[in-house]
């Protein structure tokens, strides 16, 4: 007894794998680690490559796996490669890069089974990892047939040589039937707002928009971009293009080459801002795309903000914290407004400082005008930029120190920066508090969906000027120098063979038809898949009938709704099972301990020949399994006669059995 | 424990025939089946391999009635099945009956007769009656024919068509006899003598009897789903031209219920049909390169359906 408990307590020998399988897992290798070669370093990509081709010629060869100790001198150097290269082994890239390089030298020690399946479960895990990168579209449907090829790869290891058919439909099948319970537990698992843990520090690196300060450049090189910046969809109608003005961060400091955001002290020092709508206000939701600021991007001013934010002294809408993942926020706006009226002296003494010695031209120009009331000198303005020869251009020449009397008074080539400072620079010059304002202008309706997209080539810079008695008003010289810029957008301003992104130059119609599918079904995707956030699970629960879900239902009704769907379908399931026959059982019970004590019955093998075989083979089991196979073979195909009595001594046979020998125990 | 008892006449009949065929006892088991189920019997191979012998061996065996017809290529459908003369004494025309006229028929060399002679004489073996000159005569009860045939692949042969083939219940082929056989038959220099010592063992009746219980034999519904299922198999093997007919099917069930019949079961096993099954299908399936199927497509059937 002693010895047998010793016997099973040993571990099994490893079952080998077949040789037909080792296709499937350097596959399972290939699509798991192969899409990260986009952000590996050019060796480890090579590392990876090399790695798995050579393993596919061993296969082929059919030659033996390398020595241990290859693999052990292979995995040290690499991993000192690694942190060598990432200067750690911790956070994402780092973290990832490990992972893969596992996942390529995992295959090099693949012999049994086990092996065999480390490399599926780890493949499992590294799709994970994928999320990291990109959660489009293409990536989920692309990390879903991976999952299928995964889990063919199960069926394979465990299902023995079958067509390649054969077993992506099993896959398939199992994963759709996986798809309810998924169903489930993505609606009701409780939502956490945030990452479910801390993403690491460089997680955020890359993201591109509106940064804190403007230098001579800086909005041309964004307007590269076509990517998007924020959707919005008006409860109404939407105003006028020209009057979509989306107020970024603001700009009330130069150095002479560079606009800053001055850092203020926060809070009582400065008074809340006043805004006081005037006429009409805009309804609006935007979903913001991540870009690691706290601007908003509100309409032009905005009356009314989402939670959690405010309006900064400088009029813009502020979250409390930077926007790390695209979200959505509610606004009311009003085009025409009255703000800060009052405004405080700080503000107003920081919209006149400028640096001195420099521009003396525009010094000199803006002290003929000084005289002027300050409406006056901005109409003046406006009106030089309008009537002289000034061109609105991409690609204008490069200036010196003196950069404002270069641009007003020679080059007259300029975007939207070079117009913005110059016009506040000519109205702190001439004593009329102004300052520069960054943001977006414009944007284009998709008619897919009806969502306005704003993209970072609409960025644009224009500039406020305090008025006493009207509060701060905008002027924008790019609108007097190119009209076309505001009403119609940037690509009918600009001429032909400037440097615009593809996707914002759409000449064909049916190209712009395309992406306009493309970014309305990504706009859906971004909602409710990936803004599938708490307070969207609550919009869909309460929508469902469920008023006010906590965790505590949510968790609890996830357990029961799951629950159920086992419930069902186990009942579905159960009938067949149940129903499959005792006979049956019994008779498969035998067959099973026969196979575990060194004779099995082929699947087509009938009773009777069975019997003779083991007879045959193993003459210790022969009599009682003939006795076996003829009551099965009586009450499974002869007449029911005695059927209880037969099944009895059926299930008799099964404790009839000798207990099993272990050869080397 | 299973009943394995053979019924007395049919175990004594199968002694004696491996008496006279010898190292054939699971050709002759076939073959005696094949009657028991009431089907036509074709026996395919090498001339001088017994064919004739196991043939007369079985009618005599059984007492039946039987009479032989060598098959050539000059034979006209009247040879088989008779012809009417003119008798001038009762001036009239008589009918002569052929020697399809016999309750066993030894076909010798079917496949040596033109199509329209063997067509007259598988029409016979379909209606169990003869019609010529516009009138019909019955076939004694029972009527079997036997017949042999040549590989197709010897010269001046017709092979018979798939349609005809349908007609035999079985086809079972003889093989050269094993080692020991072959040096019994040398020493006791041939069989063909003893063939007319041998006695009858059954009258017609009794086994018209052993016909019935042979029918009678229990098909348990598991039972039939295997077979469908083995019939299904053929239909659905893409290395197959066509699968089994629902004709091929009942003969397929038939053919088990005598297997296990000559067993002594009253039942029928998984093992009945995959023992007849050879016999059964391999004359009715196609392969798509154009052969015959051989037994080993057949064994690769069975092992690729599993007992339901």
């Amino acid at each position: 007894m002693v010895k047998m408990v010793k016997a099973t307590s040993r571990a099994r020998p490893a079952v080998a794998l077949e040789h037909g399988a080792v296709p499937w897992l350097l596959l399972v290798a290939t699509v798991t680690a192969g899409p990260h070669v986009t952000h590996l370093p050019w060796w480890l990509s090579l590392l990876v490559g090399g790695t798995l081709s050579w393993r596919a010629w061993l296969w082929q060869q059919r030659r033996p796996l390398p020595p241990r100790w290859t693999l052990a001198l292979l995995v040290i150097g690499t991993v000192a490669a690694i942190g060598w290269q990432y200067r750690t082994l911790f956070g994402k890239d780092a973290g990832v890069a490990l992972l893969v390089v596992f996942m390529a030298l995992k295959p090099m020690e693949m012999n049994s089974r086990r092996d065999a399946l480390v490399v599926v479960m780890l493949g499992y895990f590294l799709l994970l990892t994928h999320y990291l990168y990109s959660q489009s579209i293409p990536t989920g449907l692309w990390l879903l047939a991976a999952i299928t090829l995964l889990t063919a790869a199960l069926i394979r290891l465990h299902g023995g040589a079958q067509p390649v058919v054969t077993v992506l439909r099993h896959a398939g099948l199992l994963l759709t039937q996986a798809l309810p319970f998924m169903l489930i537990l993505y609606l009701l698992f409780p939502r956490i707002s945030g990452p479910l843990w801390g993403l690491p520090q460089d997680a955020y690196a890359g993201l591109s928009g509106l940064s804190e300060q403007m230098a001579p450049g800086s909005i041309s090189r964004l307007i590269q971009s076509g990517a998007i910046a924020f959707r919005s969809r008006f409860d109404g109608e939407p105003p006028e293009k020209s009057d979509l003005y989306w107020r970024g961060p603001v700009f009330d400091e130069y150095d002479g080459l560079t606009w800053h955001t001055r850092a203020r002290p926060g809070g009582s020092a400065t008074p809340a801002p006043v805004v006081e709508g005037v006429g009409q206000s805009y309804a609006y939701s935007s979903i913001l795309e991540a870009h690691d600021r706290r601007w908003l991007l509100a309409l032009d001013v905005a009356t009314r903000l989402p939670p959690d934010s405010s309006l900064a002294p400088t009029l813009e809408a502020v979250s409390r914290e930077p926007v790390r993942v695209r979200s959505r926020f509610s606004f009311v706006s009003s085009t025409n407004y009255r703000a800060n009226v009052i405004e405080a002296a700080g503000i107003l003494e920081q919209a006149l400082v400028l640096p001195e010695g420099i521009n003396p031209r525009t010094r000199a120009l803006a002290s003929e005008w000084a005289s002027r009331p300050p409406a006056r000198i901005a109409e003046a303005a406006l009106a030089m930029f309008r009537n002289e020869d000034f061109h609105y251009t991409l690609r204008p020449p490069l200036l010196g120190r003196d950069a404002m009397d270069e641009f007003l008074f020679d080059t007259r080539r300029g975007f939207c920066e070079h117009y913005a400072s110059a016009f506040v620079f000519l109205m702190r010059a001439a004593n009329v508090p102004a300052r520069v304002v960054a943001g977006y202008q414009g944007g284009e309706i998709n008619p897919v969906d009806g969502y306005l997209t704003v993209r970072q080539s609409d960025a644009h810079a224009w500039a406020e000027v305090w008025l006493a008695g009207q509060g701060w008003v905008r002027f924008d010289p790019t609108a007097a120098v190119a009209p076309s810029r505001i009403e119609q957008g940037i690509v009918a301003a600009l001429p032909a063979g400037e440097p615009l992104p593809i996707v914002v130059r759409l000449d064909a119609d049916w190209l712009r038809e395309l992406r306009n599918r493309w970014e309305a079904a990504n706009n859906t995707w971004n909602q409710w898949v990936l803004g599938y956030n708490p307070q969207r699970q609550r919009e869909v629960l309460s929508r469902l009938g469920w008023r006010d879900p906590d965790w505590r239902g949510m968790t609890a009704s996830l357990a029961v709704l799951c629950g159920v769907a086992l419930l069902i379908v186990t009942l579905w399931t159960l009938p067949r099972r149940l129903a499959a026959d005792p006979v049956q059982r019994a008779w498969r019970k035998y067959c099973t301990q026969l196979g575990r004590r060194g004779i099995s019955r082929a699947a087509w093998e009938g009773p009777l020949d069975f019997a003779q075989r083991v007879a045959r083979e193993k003459p210790d089991l022969a009599a009682l399994t003939s006795e076996a196979a003829g009551y099965y073979a009586k009450l499974r195909y002869g007449r029911s006669a005695r059927t209880e009595h037969d099944l009895r001594r059926l299930r008799q046979c099964l404790y009839r059995l000798p207990p099993r020998r272990r050869n080397n125990a | 424990m299973l009943p394995t008892t053979r019924q007395p006449p049919l175990s004594e009949i199968l002694a004696a025939a491996d008496q006279v065929i010898l190292g054939k006892s699971r050709q002759t088991r076939l073959a005696l089946c094949c009657l028991l189920a009431k089907g036509h019997l074709l026996i395919e191979d090498l001339p001088g391999v017994g064919k004739t012998t196991l043939a007369h061996t079985l009618a005599r065996l059984l007492g039946f009635q039987f009479s032989r017809i060598q098959f050539t290529s000059d034979m006209l459908p009247a040879d088989i099945l008779g012809v009417s003369v003119f008798d001038r004494d009762r001036g009239d025309f008589r009918f002569l009956p052929g020697p399809v006229f016999s309750q066993v028929l030894l076909a010798d060399e079917i496949n040596r007769a033109t199509p329209k002679t063997q067509s007259a004489l598988l029409e016979a073996m379909e209606e169990g009656q003869v019609t010529t000159e516009g009138e019909t005569r019955p076939l004694p009860q029972p009527f079997f024919v036997i017949a042999t045939q040549n590989p197709s692949n010897q010269i001046g042969t017709f092979p018979l068509p798939e349609s005809q083939l349908d007609r035999f219940l079985l086809r079972i082929e003889l093989g050269y006899p094993d080692h020991d056989a072959e040096r019994a038959l040398l020493e006791s220099g041939g069989r063909r003598e003893q063939l007319p010592m041998l006695a009858a063992r059954l009258t017609c009746s009794d086994f018209a009897a052993l016909q019935q219980q042979a029918a009678a034999v229990h098909a348990a519904p598991a039972l039939l789903d295997y077979l469908q299922l083995l019939v299904e198999a053929t239909r659905a093997d893409p290395r197959l031209v066509h699968g089994l007919s629902p004709r091929a099917a009942l003969s397929l069930l038939a053919a088990a219920r005598a297997w296990a019949f000559t067993d002594g079961r009253t039942m029928v096993l998984p093992e009945d049909v995959q023992a007849v099954l050879p016999a059964v299908a391999r004359h009715r399936l196609r392969l798509v390169s154009g052969n015959q199927a051989d037994g080993e497509d057949i064994a690769a059937l069975i092992r690729a359906v599993p007992l339901p």
